[in-house]
């Protein structure tokens, strides 16, 4: 049935669903004098698929929180006396700040706007030779030289360490039961939450190895920088090691056998973070009830605290909604799973 | 105080595979195939005492190894209880896994690990060392101790077993389970195995081993016969043997194939099965005897003709038994 | 045509200095016997010691290192399309399918061998009435009890009339009064025709047979009837006759 459910799913997902397309980014204006010309290009933006208009600022140092609190992807900033200036001189600038956290993105949604800009610069113009000008000055923040792997290095980290603690987990367990072994451990004095530890510890010492190789990896070959603080990354990663853990636990107590753990983690786990948890595909362009399933991927939380702490250079105190999601969601899994796991066979 | 003490156990259990009910202690009615309509519906109940070698025997699918997991505390009985060294299997589940030996079905230990390892490691798990323990293992250690630094995956079938042993017993246990030990076992080595069991016994542990060998069941102190989900009959094997109802007399001719279906057919005769190089042949009428009956088989046409009566073995207890 | 090998009249089995090694490991060491039609032929010896990669090669699924076989006709190194064509096998690992029913298991197997339709209805019914089996005729394999499953296996090992079939310890575990009636299943197929060669644990089983083989380290030990080999070996049963040679054993734990 999976099978031939599959292909369909996958369609429907990627032909609606899953798009690289930006859409509906969220865009800030800083208009310090309110004209026509300034009001028509925000319509302008603001009617596009492309963009929402989400705030309208007054002053620079509103910038930076915007970026910081991720409440918009762009921020336009128009010279003051904007209609003035261009009817009289010909010449105007508008500045376009974008968070190129995701280049890709990035240089698409400028674009856009660029290419609004210039459409209104046609309509004053009309058929006549356009003597007008708006110049946008486009400046990327957080990765001005717009190195792809930005974006993709939090999603490693995501992937593996899921792949590692989860899946690794859950099949070591769950071979215990299927070679007979579980059964003589069982019958012994060792406390099942020992067994547990043992099967765990392994796979939580290989993810903290590979946590501290991907880190060297990218800040050294990839160029990468850590732009805030390692201590704050090191933090969120072992919550983040603690909740792939417990969910191996948790596939464990599911299934006895080691293909179907394998499934489970595979379709179950690694599918919904390649696909929902923004690494690949931007969640802002997904249908709402996708991004409702996107606030349960765990990975999506991981991925975006990480994106903060090592690109945007912010400390712990802005990931805490990511950390306490994270931790709320660790206590739920342990607490399951402990109490699933069988100290008896059935 | 017994060993092991069940009272009125039952486990009923749904399998998916067969689509039927499975089971010990359960109403037959509920079971597959049963013939035997006279079992009762209170479950299974035995005692073994300290230092027996109490065995269960039956084929496949009978209740051993259902029987074994409640008894090692590894899955609940539907009703009934049951105690080993005085605790309860239910309530005392910690205690009792801290002081029995369990060898389940298949040979699980660790494949990838080595024989000292696999060894090292369930000494630890019980919280003691090889050297603690070293004589009660000596004899069956030494047969393998050569291979010590081999994997066990790469270990022919008797030699796994003679490690499994050694591991079960490492902390030395009170009570031995072993669940069908010698299954799939060539006949030399389970006849090794059970010389082992025998020291075993001299040492004062308690073994409850299940096993479809028939003939291995003269080797235990007692034996309870389970088929289907019920124990048949719980004796020593001397007594079940002497328990056996009609004579029975083993004949041989030079075509045995012909000489089974003959005497099969001949209305004087009860039951006859082959049983290797002769046949076993049950007799309940008083009148027949062993003259009249070679004459008879002569006369259709035999040659070498001889009949003799001899002493019934389990295996012919269990027939007997499971057909009524 | 020219391509079957002659082989001695009445011969179904022929091995020639059969040898198969692994590396430096020799499982099978130079073994040669023969086994005639309608033989129960018993393949004895501890595990390890050889049994089930000599009945390999025999069955065409392995291929001799050196030596040569030949089995209902054909060369098990050149002709083992052929030979599989004309053999049975039953394991006691593997035999039927589970989910399907037993009539649908005969016709897949009958089909695999290359049975006609119409053939394999016949016959179907024949053997629901031989085994009794006509109630059980559309229920899951699955769900039928061991014995029976051992069975019906070995019917629909010889269901295609192959010349000899290999069972491989048939009746592990199975129930006594079981364990009898598929012997007796053996002797009617042998008085058909059918040649059987079977491995077993079981020593009385080794007394139903026509003659018997031990190996031991890869070798043949012995191989006569079970009778002279108890007179050989100055023993009553052929437990004692397995349990002399087998101590001879230097292959202690592979």
């Amino acid at each position: 049935m999976i099978l031939l459910l599959m292909p369909i799913i996958q369609i429907i997902l990627f032909g609606f669903a899953l798009t690289t397309e930006v859409k509906n980014t969220e865009v800030a204006v800083l208009v310090p004098t309110n004209d026509d010309a300034t009001s028509r290009i925000i319509d302008k933006i603001n009617a596009s698929a492309y963009f929402d208009v989400v705030a309208k600022i007054h002053t620079t140092s509103e910038i930076q929180p915007i970026f910081r609190d991720a409440k918009a992807k762009l921020v336009m900033v128009f010279e003051d006396h904007f209609a003035e200036r261009l009817r009289e001189t010909g010449k105007a600038h508008i500045q376009l700040i974008a968070d190129a956290t995701d280049p890709n993105a990035a240089t698409s949604f400028t674009f856009y706007a660029s290419n609004i800009i210039a459409s209104y610069q046609q309509e004053l113009a009309g058929p006549v030779a356009n003597p007008y000008q708006i110049i946008p000055e486009v400046k990327m923040l957080y990765n001005p030289q717009m190195i792809g792997a930005f974006n993709f290095v939090p999603g490693v980290l995501g992937m593996i360490m899921l792949l590692i603690c989860a899946m690794m987990t859950s099949i070591a367990i769950v071979r215990e039961k299927e070679m007979g072994t579980m059964e003589i451990l069982l019958v012994s004095p060792m406390k099942p939450i020992y067994i547990i530890l043992s099967k765990i510890t392994p796979y939580f010492v290989l993810s903290c190895v590979n946590f501290a190789t991907i880190m060297l990896l990218s800040v050294f070959v990839l160029k990468v920088p850590i732009a805030g603080s390692f201590i704050s990354l090191v933090v969120v990663s072992l919550l983040y090691i603690f909740l792939s853990l417990s969910l191996g636990l948790l596939v464990s107590t599911m299934t006895d056998s080691q293909q179907a753990a394998m499934l489970i983690s595979g379709m179950g786990l690694m599918l919904p973070v390649m696909l929902l948890s923004g690494m690949i595909f931007p969640v802002e362009n997904m249908p709402v009830p996708l991004q409702w399933l996107s606030d349960i991927v765990p990975a999506k939380w991981y991925i975006s605290a990480v994106k903060s702490i090592m690109i945007k250079g912010l400390g712990i105190s802005s990931v805490l909604k990511e950390v306490a999601i994270l931790s709320f969601m660790s206590l739920v899994m342990i607490g399951i799973s402990l109490k699933k796991f069988k100290i008896r066979l059935e | 105080m017994y060993a092991i003490e069940v009272k009125n156990i039952s486990k009923n259990y749904y399998s998916e595979k067969s689509g039927k009910f499975a089971g010990i202690g359960v109403n037959p009615l509920l079971l597959e195939e049963s013939t035997n309509n006279n079992f009762s519906n209170e479950g299974i109940s035995f005692d073994v005492e300290k230092g027996e070698i109490f065995g269960i025997i039956g084929p496949d699918g009978a209740g051993k190894t259902t029987l074994f997991r409640i008894l090692t505390t590894l899955i609940l009985a539907d009703s009934g209880n049951a105690s080993v060294d005085g605790f309860d299997v239910v309530k005392d589940y910690k205690e009792i896994r801290k002081r029995v030996g369990y060898m389940p079905g298949r040979f699980s230990l660790y494949q990838d690990l080595t024989v000292e390892e696999n060894l090292n490691f369930f000494a630890t798990v019980f919280n003691t060392t090889i050297e603690e323990n070293y004589e009660l293992i000596k004899d069956i250690y030494q047969q393998i101790e050569p291979f010590k630094k081999r994997r066990a995956g790469k270990l022919s079938g008797g030699m796994k077993q003679k490690l499994a042993l050694s591991c079960a017993l490492i902390h030395k246990p009170s009570v031995l389970f072993l669940d069908e030990p010698t299954t799939g076992v060539d006949p030399v080595s389970r006849k090794e195995f059970w010389g082992m069991l025998k020291k075993l016994k001299d040492q004062g542990i308690t073994i409850l081993v299940s096993t479809p060998y028939m003939d291995e069941a003269t080797l235990c102190d007692r034996i309870a016969l389970i088929q289907n989900g019920q124990f048949l009959k719980i004796d020593t094997p001397k007594n079940i043997i002497s328990q056996y109802k009609n004579k029975l007399w083993a004949v041989q001719s030079d075509t045995m194939y012909k000489l089974l279906t003959d005497l099969r057919a001949n209305e004087l005769t009860k039951n006859c099965f082959a049983f290797g190089d002769k046949h076993h042949l049950s007799i309940d009428n008083e009148q027949l005897t062993i003259d009249d009956l070679k004459e008879i088989i002569e006369k259709s046409g035999h040659t070498n003709v001889v009949i003799t009566e001899i002493e019934p073995t389990i295996e012919d207890c269990f027939m007997q038994l499971s057909q009524v | 045509m020219n391509n079957i090998p002659q082989i001695k009249s009445g011969k179904v089995i022929t091995a020639e200095n059969l040898t198969k090694k692994f590396g430096h490991f020799t499982a099978v060491d130079n073994i040669s016997f023969e086994v005639e039609r309608g033989e129960i032929f018993g393949f004895l010896g501890a595990n390890g010691a050889g049994k089930t990669t000599a009945m390999r090669m025999l069955c065409g699924l392995s291929i001799p290192t050196s030596g040569k076989g030949i089995v209902a006709g054909f060369d098990i190194e050149s002709q083992t399309e052929l030979v599989k064509k004309s053999i049975g096998y039953m394991s006691q690992k593997f035999s039927l399918y589970d989910d399907l029913k037993v009539w649908e298991n005969i016709e897949l197997f009958g089909g695999i061998y290359g049975m006609k339709d119409n053939e394999i209805k016949e016959k179907t019914d024949e053997l629901m009435k031989v085994l009794n089996f006509e109630n059980e005729r559309d229920k899951l394999v699955g769900s039928l009890p061991l014995g029976f499953k051992q069975k019906l296996a070995f019917s629909v090992s010889i269901f295609h009339s192959p010349q000899v079939v290999f069972l491989d310890e048939p009746t592990g575990g199975v129930d006594p009064i079981t364990r009898r009636q598929f012997w007796e299943l053996i002797y009617d197929a042998t008085s058909k025709g059918i040649t059987v060669f079977v491995t077993t644990h079981y020593m009385d089983e080794a007394e139903y047979c026509d003659r018997v083989s031990i190996m031991v380290d890869g070798r043949i030990e012995a191989l006569d009837s079970p009778k002279n080999l108890k007179k050989q070996f100055n023993a009553t049963s052929m437990e004692e006759v397995f349990h002399q040679l087998a101590r001879k054993s230097t292959r202690k734990a592979d």
